[in-house]
């Protein structure tokens, strides 16, 4: 399966990632234990220039991941035809025991891949690098996600045999079946949209509040991280089915299809860059009373919250219009 | 427009021109990188055509064949097994066939003989309907000639032409040779109530795997071939030689970056001149950085057009003279088709990825040493 032109694509970053990842790594653990701004010596001039090549080497690394994760589920729904029993991505990531994880640990690195990019931006507003510590012990943090990343999506590819009787989606996405995707599945119609709403009240509050009084970030990137979970179980729950107009078909994948006018994909991003950004303002919460950020700092914030606010606004607004123009009838 | 797109747009601005100072270099250097991107561009845009081609024939094919196997070899099926498989719910019409292979010394080719399921497609005794591949492998040039098949030495059977198969269908018929039922037994020697297979036809595709099973209780000497398998197994074999393919280009892309990281690495004088000055009126290292990976991404991005354009006229107008013997496999009689041109969103972002990202690691090395270093070293 390895010789599939997709899978070589995603190997290849997946390699350079780890590569980038591993030696930045390295380089992380000298910034850690001997980075000093008020030394004027060679060792620490070659270490300010080399954080240079860190950011535009890991900005790269981190932008072929985000189109890897696409590519990935794009590729699961693809190949899909070649096993038995699948009859969307669900199936091929359930070919092996590494399918969903390399899924999960993908979605994990683009959340630490926009945030360590968040963090970067945030630094280079300081005169005097002010998260230049910060910036490295996160990078030391997202290198063995990354190497895991690589490695389970190695293994997914692997080991995918063709001639195993996989399961689709209808079969993963019942609310008979105890798991995670099935407890989503298994939330009522109803609820689900109830609580959607109610958590986009709070988080509207939330960035409201902290757009008014310039603080209380952090309980808006809590409400994103609620949001984004919410999302997930609404669209699970509820949006799908009135997507595909029946009332028992709960797939979270089939929706990025041609035959669904690729409106997945019209809800997932914006999604994922609402609660990404909205995790970033968060995450940058912290640092706004460091001296050389207090100018620029709260701009950049503020920037964030508004794009984040932005992307669930859009995310709500998909929803609303797909289930006006869905011909399913679940209510009254 | 906010500060942050104003500064990318005098960026891009100022790299076009520097780009344009150097023509020569940069052309030869987006000459080369087209051609990999080409190659790689030809080999998907064209095994995806294929894979198309073969699902959409496929798709009118029957969703089960049912094969006799005997000594683990395919074996002629009695007739009555169709009516066997017509009774098990859920099929709605089951019926034998009688085809097979025929070696045609003159030229080394092998035609498919078949009896056409279709009475209206029945041609009437001591006739024959072909299809284009055969005439063309036989040097027929006339319409209306006969065909003489031989089966051993000194025999000649004479068969008149009733119908030729348009190209349009070429895929399919290429190869095909329809003959009356009569005919086909006495030809190939078959007794009555004999069959080569049985085809069963089912109304709801979720049901086939519940008919196959129940089959196989029923009947546990056949084997039951479904539609699903034989588009995964074609689907396999397309998407392996593809991949072969990718990999030996991969070879190419290797020996590219190698170049590119040299082009990169090797400033020429002019050119540290002009980063020397940049940063000596104040440009920092962040602002050449920006403005050589502005420069590495017009390079790619014109590559790619080019490469991407030039590799799909090479595949839907040329029909891919280069790589059509190793992606369609070979034969005597290979059908003469027309491809479709069939090209999505994943194709182009995997071709995206296999060859800018190569490009990008190459370079960014080099281009980070040169925009670190000090004004006065690189301009000495």
């Amino acid at each position: 399966m390895i010789f599939q032109t997709p899978i070589m694509a995603l190997l290849l970053v997946a390699g350079l990632a780890a590569l980038t990842a591993l030696w930045a790594g390295g380089f992380a653990v000298t910034v850690l234990r001997r980075w000093d701004l008020t030394d004027m010596g060679a060792r620490q001039l070659r270490m300010e220039r080399m954080t240079e090549l860190v950011s535009t080497l890991f900005a790269a690394v981190m932008l072929a991941e985000l189109a890897a994760l696409l590519l990935f589920v794009f590729n699961a729904d693809r190949m899909s035809s070649l096993f038995v029993g699948a009859m969307c991505a669900v199936g091929t990531l359930n070919v092996n025991d590494y399918g969903f994880p390399a899924l999960y640990l993908k979605i994990g690195v683009f959340f630490a891949a926009v945030i360590w990019l968040i963090l970067d931006r945030a630094d280079r507003l300081g005169r005097d690098y002010p998260l230049t510590r910060v910036k490295y012990a996160a990078l030391l943090a997202i290198t063995p996600l990354i190497l895991a990343d690589g490695a389970v999506e190695l293994s997914y590819f692997l080991d995918m045999q063709t001639d195993v009787i996989t399961s689709c989606c209808s079969k993963l996405f019942t609310p008979n079946n105890p798991n995670l995707a099935n407890q989503m599945a298994g939330v009522g119609e109803a609820q689900a949209l109830w609580l959607l709403g109610l958590t986009a009240l709070i988080a509207l509050a939330a960035g409201i509040a902290a757009l008014i009084r310039k603080r209380g970030y952090g309980l808006y990137a809590l409400a994103s991280a609620l949001m984004f979970g919410m999302g997930l179980t609404a669209i699970v729950a509820t949006i799908s089915l009135y997507i595909y107009e029946n009332p028992n078909h709960h797939c979270p994948f089939c929706i990025l299809k041609p035959e669904y006018g690729y409106v997945g994909y019209a809800l997932y991003v914006p999604l994922f860059l609402a609660t990404a950004a909205g995790l970033g303002a968060g995450v940058l919460s912290p640092f706004q009373k460091r001296a050389s950020l207090a100018g620029p700092l709260p701009g950049l914030m503020r920037r964030l919250l508004i794009w984040s606010m932005a992307g669930f606004a859009t995310f709500g607004i998909v929803c609303l219009i797909v289930i006006w123009r869905s011909h399913l009838i679940l209510f009254g | 427009m906010t500060p942050f797109l104003r500064r990318q747009r005098a960026l891009a601005d100022f790299t076009l021109a520097a780009l344009a100072r150097r023509k020569g270099k940069n052309i030869a250097l987006i000459a080369v990188y087209s051609v990999v991107v080409f190659v790689l561009a030809s080999a998907m845009f064209f095994a995806a055509s294929l894979r198309f081609e073969t699902t959409t024939v496929l798709e009118g094919a029957p969703e089960i064949t049912v094969q006799k196997i005997t000594l683990g070899r395919q074996d002629l099926i009695d007739g009555s097994v169709a009516d066997e498989i017509a009774a098990i719910r859920g099929v709605t019409e089951a019926h034998p066939r009688l085809w097979g292979y025929y070696y045609d010394r003159i030229n080394g080719a092998n035609y498919t003989v078949m009896v056409p399921d279709d009475p209206e497609m029945m041609p009437d005794p001591g006739q024959i309907a072909i299809g284009e591949g055969i005439p063309r492998a036989r040097g027929l040039e006339w319409a209306g000639a006969p065909v003489f098949l031989s089966r051993y030495e000194g025999d000649l059977k004479k068969f008149d032409v009733a119908k030729t198969f348009s190209r349009d269908s070429a895929l399919m018929t290429s190869d095909l040779m329809l003959m009356n039922e009569a005919d086909f037994r006495d030809f190939f020697d078959i007794p009555k109530g004999r069959y080569t297979d049985v085809v069963a036809r089912v109304r709801n595709p979720n049901e086939v795997a519940t008919i196959v099973q129940k089959g196989s209780n029923a009947l546990p000497q056949m084997r039951f071939v479904t539609r699903a398998d034989i588009a995964r197994t074609y689907q396999k074999l397309f998407d392996w030689r593809e991949g072969l393919l990718t990999a030996l280009a991969f070879a190419g892309i290797l020996a590219f970056v190698i170049f590119a990281a040299e082009k990169a690495s090797g400033l020429s004088a002019e050119e540290a001149r002009e980063i020397g000055i940049l940063k000596a009126v104040g440009w920092n290292t962040r602002d050449v950085i920006a403005m050589k990976m502005w420069e590495g991404g017009l390079i790619s991005l014109a590559a790619f057009l080019i490469g991407t354009v030039a590799g799909f006229a090479h595949v839907f107008f040329f029909g891919a003279p280069l790589f059509a013997p190793i992606l369609k496999g070979w034969a005597v009689i290979y059908p003469d088709f027309p491809l479709s041109p069939h090209v999505d969103g994943l194709q182009l972002l995997t071709l995206a990825l296999l060859t800018t990202l190569p490009y990008i690691a190459a370079t960014v090395v080099p281009i980070w040493r040169t925009a670190s270093a000090d004004p006065d070293a690189v301009m000495r």
